[in-house]
């Protein structure tokens, strides 16, 4: 789509965009510059506020900076693991077609999609007088699961008619259709948004902070609380820096498997039988 | 129960608050948004490296980070508000816009081809092609998407109730403090008037859907 | 230039100091920790559950420094947690049996109510509301709250002088309700008290609020930065020790602890090792209330 847009650029055109390029880059970088400069005159990058990553206290800093991630990590792992099989029951009891189920688990989807995810924490750590830990992850679930029962949903629905026709012609009930037919389909066509999703849950463990669970971002601020405020910046950066890097990886992967998936969709129908085969004889491959 | 209807003041107060947070970011973003799109697809490849590294940065870092570096970093640069719902709309568009700008430029990407050919072929230029056929083409299955982001910035301007704000989410925490043994019906009112804003919007997305389902 | 840069090196020295006091703290080698008593208790008392258990939970703050904050070693450390130790100590219990977990502002009363602790310390106001939810032993330390301001800032000594101006706070926390409604300042609310800093160094705020004890502790780290409006404070603040609401013989128990300490010296080393470094006068401990 975007090649159409414009011509070929020819060499003046493509000088001017050298050019544009080119003062572009001066600009951000002059941004860039009076920044670090500002940072600068106020101490920033004396070489003994960084001494906490490499001089005698730098153990404790990074096992501290690692306890961080790993709970950041902990939360976003139990949060998933919990939130997807109940995304999919909510999904099912979503598109039942018994309306006394449907309409109730449609209010409640609509209720948890709603609501800030940060105050669901908050909820369940003063009206459960839970921990922080648990509070991260029931709020992370319940959002997450509802966002993962919609994304089904779409796939669901998304899915030829014939194929659940099909399965209940072949005698299957209404359930085992879903299960063994669209289920798998769903999840399939919706991997690239399903594994989106997760990044977005990763993210959202960094609201811990707000409800005093100790991920990376908190333990930072104790770190700097208890070494002194000159210290918030440098363990601001280095925090937000590994935050980053963290999401990009899952990011990455998302997309890479984005791609694979996208091949396979590209390949027609005899692909589609190639790569059926495929999948079958490779050993490795998630395939039941 | 007696508790949220004495607070009703300090709801109505940290609404207002949401919503004017909301609505401000939700239109800077969807300007910086749809010009990043733009930008994303434009000849220029400066442009085009800057909109991708951006949306890719703001799109992988946590909205608590973005509003840390809002509010407590960048008056360090030198960049000093009187308000500090400047530093929270700063946050909620820059991080908002990314979401934007890759709506927008999937819609563009919904297209037909042979819409922008057709407008190339009969001379439009770059500029004229996006803004009088692509992006007016690109709206209507933009419209539900974009609507799920601004519920999501609704959503994420709770998060400047840690961040010097007094909105919606920090009046349920200042109010769960003054009632300890309400808190309960507190977080509920709380939840009532952030759903108050969702749903509707919600509802809308639905609708708009439906409409633009129907139209293809 | 010079002075800046000996300020800084002395500042992160003090960093490593208190670090390798931490850690020493962690090692067992603390000075102040009292001996664990060999005590015996009535059965069916709560000090005779937790001396057979030969474990305590206490609630506590981690973000308040000389009170309670952690350590890099993950530790807190402060008066509060001087305190839970000494009465951990009077039950038989070693330190390394205390499990301490955080508790905030919001989540003291439902921590006790709901069984999650067996004590709060934690910087905790006394007041009739609280009391209807929980029992609190003490007062076995009265803070005041007080305002920090810029040093260069002379403007600011009442609390009738922030009226109408910014004010930051935790939010949700009784100073910003109290500058708020009383003295009808504007309260900028922040996740943590070390948040607020940043805003009145830049002058977006003129002042922040809560009690003395806390301030003081941001004095003592930037003395050249921050200061306190006045010595004087504007509110009283009683800190007790919260324990389940029925459970009197515990807190009167207590209360016998408390008042020995007092007399046999634990109470000022208490003080001396931690609120000490910054406010030198050891406080006398507050009559207490039996009620």
């Amino acid at each position: 789509m975007t090649s159409v847009l414009y011509d070929v650029p020819g060499p003046k055109a493509r000088l001017y965009s050298l050019l544009g390029s080119a003062a572009g880059i001066l600009i951000i970088l002059g941004i860039l510059a009076i920044a670090v400069v500002t940072l600068a005159q106020q101490g920033i990058f004396d070489a003994d506020r960084w001494e906490i990553f490499y001089g005698p206290m730098a153990p404790d800093v990074w096992s501290l900076i690692g306890q961080g991630i790993l709970s950041t990590l902990a939360a976003a792992a139990v949060a998933a693991v919990i939130a997807f099989p109940l995304g999919i029951a909510l999904c099912l009891l979503r598109i039942s077609l018994i309306p006394w189920i449907r309409i109730p688990t449609q209010v409640v989807l609509e209720f948890l999609r709603g609501m800030p995810v940060v105050l669901m924490m908050l909820f369940v750590l003063l009206v459960f007088a839970t921990g922080q830990f648990q509070a991260v992850v029931v709020g992370l679930v319940l959002y997450n699961a509802a966002i993962f029962a919609e994304i089904l949903r779409a796939g669901i629905q998304s899915l030829p008619k014939g194929q659940r026709e099909a399965g209940l012609a072949i005698g299957l009930r209404s359930f085992q259709s879903r299960m063994s037919i669209e289920f798998p389909q769903a999840v399939r066509r919706m991997l690239p948004s399903l594994i989106a999703q997760l990044v977005v849950l990763l993210k959202d463990t960094s609201l811990g902070y707000i409800v005093g669970y100790e991920e990376l971002l908190r333990k930072i601020q104790i770190m700097a609380d208890f070494l002194g405020p000159d210290f918030l910046f440098p363990a601001f950066f280095v925090g937000a820096a590994i935050y980053i890097l963290i999401n990009l990886t899952v990011s990455r992967i998302a997309i890479m498997i984005e791609r694979r998936g996208s091949k396979k969709a590209a390949g027609g129908m005899a692909s589609a039988i190639k790569t059926v085969d495929l999948e079958v004889n490779v050993p490795g491959t998630d395939k039941k | 129960m007696d508790a949220v209807i004495a607070s009703l003041p300090q709801y109505w107060d940290g609404f207002l608050r949401t919503l004017y947070l909301s609505v401000i970011s939700g239109i800077i973003a969807l300007l910086v948004g749809t010009l990043l799109a733009a930008m994303r697809v434009s000849p220029v490849a400066a442009l085009r490296g800057f909109s991708m590294f951006y949306v890719e940065v703001a799109r992988n870092t946590p909205l608590t980070i973005i509003f840390f570096f809002a509010a407590i970093v960048l008056p360090r640069l030198g960049v000093r508000f009187e308000q500090f719902e400047v530093a929270a709309i700063i946050a909620l568009s820059s991080y908002t816009a990314a979401f934007i700008a890759e709506a927008v430029r999937s819609g563009v990407n919904s297209v037909p081809v042979g819409q922008a050919e057709a407008a190339r072929s009969v001379g439009m230029t770059f500029t004229q092609v996006l803004g009088f056929i692509v992006l007016p083409q690109a709206v209507r299955t933009v419209i539900p998407p974009l609507i799920n982001i601004l519920i999501a910035l609704v959503k994420n301007s709770s998060v400047a109730g840690a961040f010097f704000v007094l909105e919606l989410f920090g009046y349920g925490r200042q109010l769960s403090n003054d009632y300890g043994n309400q808190v309960l019906w507190i977080l509920l009112g709380v939840a009532f008037f952030y759903l108050l804003i969702t749903v509707p919007l919600g509802l809308l997305a639905h609708f708009v859907e439906r409409k633009v389902a129907i139209a293809r | 230039m010079k002075s800046l840069i000996t300020r800084r090196k002395s500042l992160l020295v003090a960093a490593s100091a208190a670090l390798a006091l931490s850690l020493s703290a962690c090692g067992g080698g603390s000075t102040t920790t009292p001996p664990v008593a060999s005590a015996s208790f009535e059965a069916g008392t709560t000090m005779q559950k937790l001396n057979e258990a030969q474990k305590i939970t206490i609630g506590t703050k981690f973000d308040q420094p000389l009170f309670g904050q952690k350590g890099l070693d993950g530790k807190p450390v402060g008066f509060d947690v001087e305190m839970g130790k000494a009465i951990a100590a009077k039950l038989g219990i070693p330190e390394d049996k205390i499990e301490w977990v955080e508790t905030v502002s919001q989540n003291r009363e439902s921590f006790i109510e709901q069984g999650r602790v067996d004590l709060v310390i934690a910087t905790y106001t006394i007041n009739d509301a609280r009391k209807e939810k929980v029992a609190f032993a003490g007062p076995y330390y009265e803070a005041g709250q007080a305002l920090l301001v810029n040093k260069d800032d002379n403007s600011i000594t009442k609390p009738e002088d922030v009226t109408g101006k910014k004010v930051c706070s935790v939010t949700g926390s009784t100073p910003a309700k109290t500058i708020a409604e009383k003295y009808n300042a504007e309260v900028v609310p922040a996740a943590t008290y070390t948040a607020c800093l940043e805003p009145l160094r830049n002058k977006q705020v003129v002042a922040v609020t809560t009690d003395n004890v806390i301030l003081a502790g941001y004095v003592d780290k930037e003395p050249d930065a921050f200061k306190l409006a006045s010595d004087e404070t504007f509110t009283k603040e009683p800190y007790g020790i919260g324990l389940k609401k029925d459970d009197t013989v515990f807190r009167n128990w207590i209360n016998d602890q408390l008042e020995e300490f007092a007399k046999d010296d634990t109470y000022k080393k208490a003080w001396e090792a931690t609120a000490g470094k910054v406010i030198k006068t050891v406080p006398e401990l507050p009559t207490i209330d039996r009620y």
